[in-house]
């Protein structure tokens, strides 16, 4: 027997509120399965099992609030022993052969179950024809749990593929932003206070000549449709994965006292929201994703973070943070570490700067990476061989 | 003719209308209780009788059958009438003269005679009148196919629909609210005649659609304006016309924001709102994000108290009120 626990979704996250179960007792899970999903602070957070078995109990009931590890559900691994209350129970149902024969499959639902009508607007059932999306996974906020048209374009908008998303994003009703920036902002704040508060921070900066890499980047766009370009942001992601491959120290967490440097590596990407306020999904094994590979990843990160669906590990795993300002015309990024992290890793915008090779000066577009270390856990030097492997892998971007 | 823009009351908008009508068309004329020596129980034909004398502003006795009755007759006879009956809840006695005679003539006389008479009233609650001055029961008249009912609620429309109405052939009832007659507002210089058949959105928004129709208006400005403080933008929509009603306008913005509340100071219960809310149902079901909902009048005699009088009207804060909870429900 194993407990599924409310998971801790960040450093800061004290409670969360069940908000639905996706399996039911007697469900087979596998390792991975999402089986939960979770509202904290940063929005409705699907939680992953770690065990594969049986859903032998559920615990807490949706629209339960309950601190970071509470027991929500008992996992009995395949072939344990049910629990000797639900075995009772059990007892009642027909023959012990029957039993005995199959003791692992679950009793086929009675086909007797009704189809339980749904409560949808009639405005929403036809936004979800239009999108082809399952009203039986769509969740209802209206009156008496109704499903309204925001839950059908949340639905679309979660929906697995990326480049069909939803035709115009709903205008996000400020009313509900001012609660839920609220909580971000709340969630934010205690994790930064705690960073500076805890963390010496030591901080480098160089300058990266990005003529290669973004020629290169070029070149290859060119033979690309619109959908299938590559952005600039996936060729630092790529380069910062493979440095952290060549300075490890800087991949993992300070926890109670002692560096923990982490082999596998996930890159937390810093995304801003509409509303206002960032969450820094990750990218899970970025060093062993191709470029298109992490450019798919990073869309749908996106598009997911946006609709407030992002899942426990994405908001648990990173290794390290990428903090990206360039778009926005910031030249240079001081960060903040987001503990348990050791290091934050900055990039500002590629402007044209003059550059001086060789003894011949020329223009190049430029780029200024920074680095936020924990001094704790490691020193400049290591953070500076940090900083130069960057920019070889930058130079040297046909290897990325 | 004023060329200039000017601040007027509506009072003053319904008198330039008469006086206009009066001074370009001999066969126009006003007859009603008060009308003349009083100068209007609402003091809209004032200082008229001086100006135009006894033939065309007729004071009558008390029988709102038979003056009603006379201006039909007028109008049938090839005058242009323009009778006044003090409130709509005294025109119940004149009930059977506009619904069985002057909505019905030019059916049951074979397409040859039309009654291109117009009945001005005063309608609605709010000055302490008690339970039978203050009623609000336009939508009755709605109900009645062969009639023309409209509801200006702005200067503008108070000043220009008459002239459109006298023009008309059929019979067309003008309800104005008592508690506007003393609001001020702007006229263009050179007013000219408004249509009748038309709906109008005085105010576009995006988040939900207000119906409403003479003083209702202007609660449901406010409230929409105090709502946009809370980022909710509210669509109102004037009717200015209640038969015949201008469906396409309605439906056109509950198309754009989904959400739809109806506001009338009428009682619920069969009234112009349920019409307007089962047209919606009929025509725009599949636009609909949420129930169409009515805020109506309480469903009692007026109360004289001015504070019950008050609770039993529509206000603008019962129109914030619902309107957040609608649109809060959009998750």
């Amino acid at each position: 027997m194993a407990e599924f626990r409310m998971p801790s979704l960040g450093a800061d996250m004290e409670d969360g509120i069940l908000v639905e179960w996706k399996v039911k007792t007697g469900d087979h899970v596998k390792r991975g399965d999402i089986i939960a999903e979770v509202e904290t602070q940063k929005g409705i957070i699907e939680v992953e099992v770690f065990e594969d078995g049986v859903v032998d109990q559920i615990l807490v009931q949706p629209g339960e609030k309950v601190p970071v590890g509470t027991a929500l559900a008992i996992i009995r691994a395949e072939g344990e022993e049910e629990r000797p209350e639900t075995a009772e129970a059990k007892k009642t149902t027909p023959s012990t052969e029957e039993k005995k024969a199959a003791p692992e499959k679950p009793k086929p639902q009675p086909a007797i179950k009704r189809e339980k009508r749904i409560r949808i607007s009639p405005l929403a059932r036809r936004f979800a024809a239009e999108l082809a999306i399952d009203l039986s996974k769509v969740d209802g906020t209206g009156p008496d749990g109704a499903i309204n048209r925001a839950d059908v374009e949340r639905a679309a908008a979660r929906a697995k593929k990326p480049e069909k998303h939803v035709p115009e994003q709903p205008p996000e009703k400020k009313e509900r932003a001012a609660g839920f920036h609220e909580g971000i902002r709340k969630a934010i704040a205690a994790a930064m206070a705690r960073s500076n508060r805890e963390i010496p921070h030591y901080y480098l900066e160089t300058r990266i000549d990005m003529s290669r890499a973004l020629k290169g980047l070029e070149t290859e766009n060119r033979k690309r449709s619109v959908k299938e370009r590559i952005l600039p942001a996936v060729l630092l992601i790529k380069a910062v994965a493979l440095a952290l491959g060549d300075v490890p120290a800087l991949n993992g967490y300070w926890i109670d006292g002692v560096h923990r440097p982490q082999e596998a590596i996930h890159i937390g990407f810093a995304i801003s929201l509409r509303q206002g306020g960032l969450v820094t999904p990750a990218i899970h094994h970025a060093d062993l994703k191709s470029l298109d590979e992490l450019m798919e990843a990073l869309r749908d990160l996106i598009i997911r973070t946006r609709a407030g669906r992002l899942r426990s590990s994405e908001m648990t795993d990173s290794t390290i943070t990428i903090t990206n300002l360039g778009d926005i015309g910031v030249e240079t990024v001081y960060g903040v570490i987001y503990p348990p992290q050791v290091a934050l890793t900055g990039f500002g915008r590629i402007t044209e700067q003059p550059w001086v090779e060789n003894g011949m000066i020329g223009i190049r577009p430029v780029l200024t990476a920074t680095l936020a270390g924990d001094h704790r856990a490691t020193d400049g030097h290591t953070g500076a061989r940090f900083l130069d492997a960057i920019n070889k892998h930058l130079q040297d971007w046909e290897k990325l | 003719m004023n060329t200039r823009d000017r601040e007027i009351t509506y009072r003053e908008a319904v008198r330039e209308a008469i006086r206009e009508a009066m001074q370009k068309d001999d066969r126009v004329f006003l007859m009603g209780e008060d009308v003349g020596r009083y100068g209007g129980c609402f003091a809209v034909s004032k200082d008229m009788l001086n100006e135009f004398g006894q033939e065309r502003i007729r004071d009558t006795p008390l029988s709102e059958s038979a003056f009603v009755g006379a201006g039909i007759g007028a109008a049938l006879g090839g005058m242009l009438p323009v009778v006044e009956i003090m409130t709509v809840n005294f025109s119940l006695l004149a009930l059977d003269q506009i619904v069985n005679n002057a909505a019905k003539y030019l059916h049951m006389s074979g397409g040859l005679f039309n009654v291109p008479v117009v009945i001005r009233m005063a309608t609605g609650g709010g000055k302490q009148l008690a339970a039978q001055h203050s009623h609000s029961l336009e939508g009755w008249y709605a109900h009645i196919p062969g009639i023309k009912v409209l509801t200006p609620a702005t200067i503008e429309d108070a000043r220009g629909m008459l002239w459109t109405a006298l023009m008309d052939p059929d019979p067309v009832l003008i309800f104005e609210n008592n508690t506007l007659y003393n609001m001020k507002g702007h006229l263009p210089a050179n007013p000219v005649p408004v249509d009748i058949d038309h709906a109008i959105v005085r105010r576009p928004g995006t988040d939900i659609t207000v119906i409403t129709y003479g003083v209702g208006l202007f609660k449901a400005l406010d409230a929409a304006e105090k709502l946009s403080e809370d980022d909710i933008e509210t669509e109102v929509i004037d009717l200015r016309t209640l038969r015949p009603l201008d469906d396409e306008t309605f439906l056109a913005s509950v198309a754009k924001t989904h959400r739809v509340l109806i506001v009338d100071e009428g009682w619920r219960s069969g009234g112009i709102s349920a019409e307007i809310s089962a047209r919606i149902m009929e025509r725009s079901f599949y636009d609909l994000d949420a129930p169409a909902e009515r805020l109506c009048g309480v469903e009692v005699p007026m109360p004289y108290a001015g504070h019950l009088e008050q609770a039993a009207l529509p206000q603008t804060e019962d129109i914030i009120s619902i309107v957040k909870r609608m649109v809060k429900s959009n998750g």
